[in-house]
């Protein structure tokens, strides 16, 4: 059985080259709901995206060619993603036996 | 599926929005019980790697196409509520950088991606593995019938707030009939990926997937070796 540190850079490994190098090859055609939106009509009433002119929208790098702002909007994305999500699994998890009691709310 | 700006009115957006707040506040809690000190970073690397499979779309056919949405396999590896939470990162972290499903949305897209996706995902998964043999590889069929089941949901749950909040003036039942038949589509897709990445997960450390722990509780018990736990 590998070794649960060695398991979870795997994964960390895995995330990084989906979004960084992988994602260049995704189909571009609208996802399921943006082509029903097109087809029915639903998309007329679509209004413009608050952050549409920040650096990143679009999974892009504004400046940059499709291929590299692609990638390392992915990286950026993933790195921001696992960030929050740790931060929110030590906020959350049981507290080993051993720690001090804190204030449970 | 991410919903962009505009598509439902206010009043429902705010609706979705309390809705995702209560949920993720829900989650917060439940999550607890979910994570302990050794699975907590799963919560980070989870969400890492559904934002990445995300950005990866895989064409369904007639210049369409969808990507995972993550819900039941978030839901089969760390548990329904910090799966919530996983989603909600995404979500968030998708909408805020990368312009990607709407602001005002943002409550929507959670309750969709997130609570629907994720718990008619968890639902699925605790379903077929009763009805399954008691072994830790019957979670792969588990999860990817919840995947697949969990995204034509999602769409429906869509459709149900449109047919609520809709701006567009469009007949709903054409907007029923093309979100559930693109989205089945999609869903096999969505299949395909959860199965693959749980069952390479079972395969090399099945302690490490929640829905699979109940299973493996019960493997040990019957073998009656002390070693069997290194």
């Amino acid at each position: 059985m590998i070794r649960t540190r060695t398991f979870y850079v795997v994964l960390l490994v895995a995330a990084l080259l989906v979004a960084g190098v992988l994602s260049y090859y995704a189909s571009t055609s609208p996802d399921g709901l943006m082509h029903v939106a097109d087809t029915t009509g639903i998309a007329s009433s679509q209004k413009t995206h608050a952050t549409d002119g920040s650096p990143l929208a679009g999974y892009g790098v504004s400046g940059l060619d499709h291929r590299l702002g692609k990638g390392i909007a992915g990286v950026v994305g993933v790195l921001v993603c696992l960030g929050l999500g740790l931060g929110l699994g030590r906020l959350v998890r049981r507290p080993a036996a051993t720690d001090a009691p804190s204030s449970d709310s | 599926m991410h919903v962009p700006d505009g598509f439902l009115d206010a009043p429902t957006s705010l609706a979705t929005g309390t809705v995702a707040v209560v949920g993720v506040g829900l989650a917060l809690r439940g999550a607890r019980r979910e994570l302990d000190e050794r699975t907590a970073p799963l919560a980070g690397l989870v969400a890492a790697f559904v934002f990445a499979t995300q950005m990866v779309n895989f064409p369904v056919g007639a210049g369409t196409s969808g990507h995972l949405l993550g819900g039941a396999l978030a839901a089969a590896l760390v548990g329904p509520w910090t799966g919530v939470l996983v989603m909600s990162v995404v979500l968030l972290v998708q909408a805020l950088l990368f312009a990607d499903g709407g602001l005002t949305a943002l409550g929507t897209n959670i309750t969709l991606m997130g609570l629907v996706g994720v718990g008619v995902g968890w639902a699925v998964i605790v379903l077929v593995r009763a009805l399954l043999p008691r072994r830790t590889s019957s979670v792969v069929p588990a999860a990817a019938l919840g995947a697949a089941i969990s995204v034509p949901v999602a769409a429906a749950a869509f459709t149900a707030l449109f047919a609520v909040g809709g701006v567009a003036d469009v007949p709903l039942g054409a907007v029923l009939t093309a979100m559930i038949g693109w989205h089945t589509l999609i869903g096999l897709g969505e299949a395909v990926i959860t199965a693959l990445v749980i069952s390479s997960v079972v395969a090399t450390r099945p302690d490490l997937v929640y829905a699979a722990r109940p299973l493996l509780a019960d493997r040990s018990l019957e073998i009656r070796t002390p070693e069997a736990v290194a």
